[in-house]
């Protein structure tokens, strides 16, 4: 009833967006940007600045002037908010050149060697300076993959639970953890390997993806374990004592409520870490070495891996042999990137899925 | 220290029940510290079992403090202390041999700010405590629907008890809390302040809710709303401090304390003449 009378006695009235940005609005700005672009290209060609650098000072210069000219009927107050607007925009996109930049050459660089077979076959039968269509970076995928899954299952109990001791449990120890944790941090990656190279490599006689996974799960443990500590301390008190006020005990408490409200963030944890450790190639060179064929056996002998697969190709140094270099290195930006897109995949909540669900229910219903 | 503020004859307040085999929750000279910092003093009262109890007073005289002491939340504070004795039933909750977390099942609490599980489902916060505290119920369908009915909840959640616990409005979180809190079927439960965020209708259900679970259980509530403690307890509890510890100044059938109390500080209390 109340509905309908409301439908009724509201026809007509459409929901605007007063404070949306109009497109012609959006025309004039990026004309304007590519006018001071140009200008700035103009500068660099008559003054001493040259280059992308170069421009860019000019660019941000140009873009400076102008808005102190707009604002020049305004106060002191909004022209200093606006030039700072301009400055603070501009360092933003400054910090993201670098990261655009890598990605583009490595896809660049990348992109030849590229054809099915790159993921499924090997070097055994191939050289590196073959042509495109035979060999392929299987089994350094492979390799990578089992050993940084190894490091994983070490490091991620191991890392959240250090951090459980550290925010819930709060022991007597937790300065010493603590500190163990930072100092671990700081032991540089051949350190690591050298370590794990005469505790394992040696006694074994053997180089293997065991003692790789190892050596990464050295590197890998100070990230997850400060993470899940910064995570874990995010949750608010008010839901342990919810927790206690039910009668749980403290370990069921840090299980059932503590970890589920972070999950997504320890997910995280666990994904900095494999980040972390993932490009990292010389412990690899002092535990599972290199070869050119699959190997499946984490015992048997030395494997492949993404890194040394790219070091070895690039030190062959030819035309090929690098190209196929910099396709491993665009194969490993992939695999974090896959990595990441998969654990927030995971991190979901149950609660957190109704919600998305719902969401999705609802726009499914505006559309039909 | 702590024996020498026990005396039960003369703590035990004779304005409640005083038969000997008392049933309820009873403080006996009940004082509590944080560090060198004393809190609160000599407390001696009681709760008996399907009554409503109201803890009134101005903010910082101990209320809170008090009402954490009666199910071992104090304990969380690492510099805490307290002495006298507690007691549930006849038998000391801070005896050596009690478990603070079984304690803690039998006297539940709900908080000044709601607090549901944010990663999980309505029907997964109800069902929290038991899954908690490794209880064997079959029946957890019937369980939800009981608990947010009693809560006054079940008929706006009903058709999405799957979604977050979150998505609920400030009124429906607390109203949730309290159904959470009901599914483990405590003997007493504890409310600090529980309607000091919500609106008026909510606060309405929510003392609904108290005085239907008076019919079954022990209810003790902290609350700055003269109203609000005139409306709900059948007892009514006024605490005081002068700048030092808080103490209990009079307790006492609500009507009295709200129509007759014995202390001029109480009437001028309850008649909003400071405070």
């Amino acid at each position: 009833m109340i509905t309908n009378s409301a439908t009724d006695r509201y026809q007509g009235i459409e929901p605007l967006r007063p404070w949306a940005v109009t497109r012609s609005t959006r025309l004039k700005n990026l004309s304007r940007s590519l006018a001071f672009a140009f200008v700035a290209f103009l500068v660099t060609l008559v003054t001493p600045l040259a280059k992308i650098d170069g421009w860019a000072v000019a660019f941000l210069l140009i873009n400076i002037a102008w808005i102190v000219g707009q604002t020049s009927r305004l106060g002191v107050k909004e022209r200093r908010d606006a030039v700072l607007r301009v400055v603070f925009t501009s360092l933003a996109v400054l910090a993201f050149i670098p990261w655009m930049s890598i990605f583009i050459t490595v896809l660049l660089k990348g992109y030849r060697a590229i054809y099915p077979g790159y993921f499924f076959s090997d070097m055994r039968t191939s050289t590196p300076e073959d042509e495109f269509n035979i060999g392929g970076a299987g089994h350094a995928i492979v390799g990578s993959l089992i050993m940084v899954a190894i490091a994983t299952v070490v490091t991620l109990p191991l890392g959240i639970l250090s951090g459980i001791y550290l925010t819930e449990v709060r022991g007597r120890l937790t300065f010493l953890v603590r500190f163990i944790v930072q100092s671990m941090a700081g032991v540089p990656s051949v350190v690591a390997g050298l370590f794990i190279f005469t505790t394992i490599v040696q006694p074994m006689g053997k180089y293997s993806g065991m003692a790789g996974g190892l050596a990464l799960a050295v590197l890998m443990l100070p990230t997850v374990s400060r993470t899940a500590e910064e995570v874990l301390k995010l949750v608010p008190d008010d839901l342990r004592s919810a927790g206690y006020a039910l009668g749980a005990r403290q370990w069921r408490t840090a299980i059932m409520v503590v970890l589920p409200t972070v999950k997504s963030g320890l997910i995280t944890a666990g994904i900095l870490g494999v980040a972390r450790v993932i490009g990292e190639t010389a412990p690899l060179l002092l535990t599972s070495l290199n070869t050119n064929g699959f190997v499946w056996n984490p015992v048997g002998g030395t494997v492949a891996s993404l890194p040394t697969y790219i070091f070895s190709m690039f030190m062959y140094g030819t035309e090929y042999s690098t190209s196929r270099a910099w396709t491993g290195s665009l194969v490993l930006l992939a695999l974090v990137f896959g990595f990441f897109v998969l654990a927030r995949r995971l991190g979901a909540t149950a609660a957190q899925k109704a919600q998305t669900d719902s969401r999705k229910a609802k726009k499914l219903k505006k559309k039909s | 220290m702590t024996q020498q503020n026990v005396d039960s004859t003369k703590t035990v307040p004779q304005q409640f029940d005083a038969s000997p085999d008392f049933r309820g929750l009873e403080t006996r000279g009940a004082h509590a510290w944080f560090g060198t910092h004393h809190a609160l003093a000599d407390v001696s009262l009681r709760f008996p079992e399907q009554t409503v109890t109201g803890l009134i007073g101005p903010s910082g005289c101990g209320k809170s403090t008090f009402i954490r002491l009666l199910n071992r939340m104090h304990e969380f504070i690492p510099s805490a202390a307290m002495a006298g004795e507690i007691l549930l039933n006849g038998s000391d909750i801070y005896a050596p041999s009690e478990d603070p977390a079984s304690i803690r099942l039998k006297v539940g609490m709900v908080f000044q700010k709601p607090n549901p599980f944010p990663a999980m489902t309505i029907r997964e916060n109800v069902l929290a405590g038991i899954k908690l505290a490794h209880l064997k119920r079959d029946n957890h369908d019937d369980i939800v629907e009981q608990c947010l009915s009693r809560a006054g909840l079940w008929k706006e959640v009903k058709d999405r008890l799957g979604a977050s616990g979150g998505s609920l409005s400030g009124g429906q979180q607390q109203r949730l809390c309290i159904a959470r809190s009901l599914a483990v079927e405590p003997q007493v439960l504890l409310m600090d302040e529980p309607c000091s965020a919500l609106d008026p209708g909510s606060t309405l259900r929510i003392e609904e809710t108290i005085k239907e679970l008076a019919e079954k259980i022990t209810v003790v509530i902290v609350t700055h709303n003269m109203q609000q403690a005139s409306r709900v307890s059948d007892f009514c509890a006024f605490f005081l401090t002068d700048g030092g510890p808080g103490y209990l100044v009079e307790a006492d059938a609500t009507r009295k304390i709200f129509t007759n109390p014995t202390d001029s500080r109480t009437a001028d209390y309850v008649q909003g003449k400071f405070g």
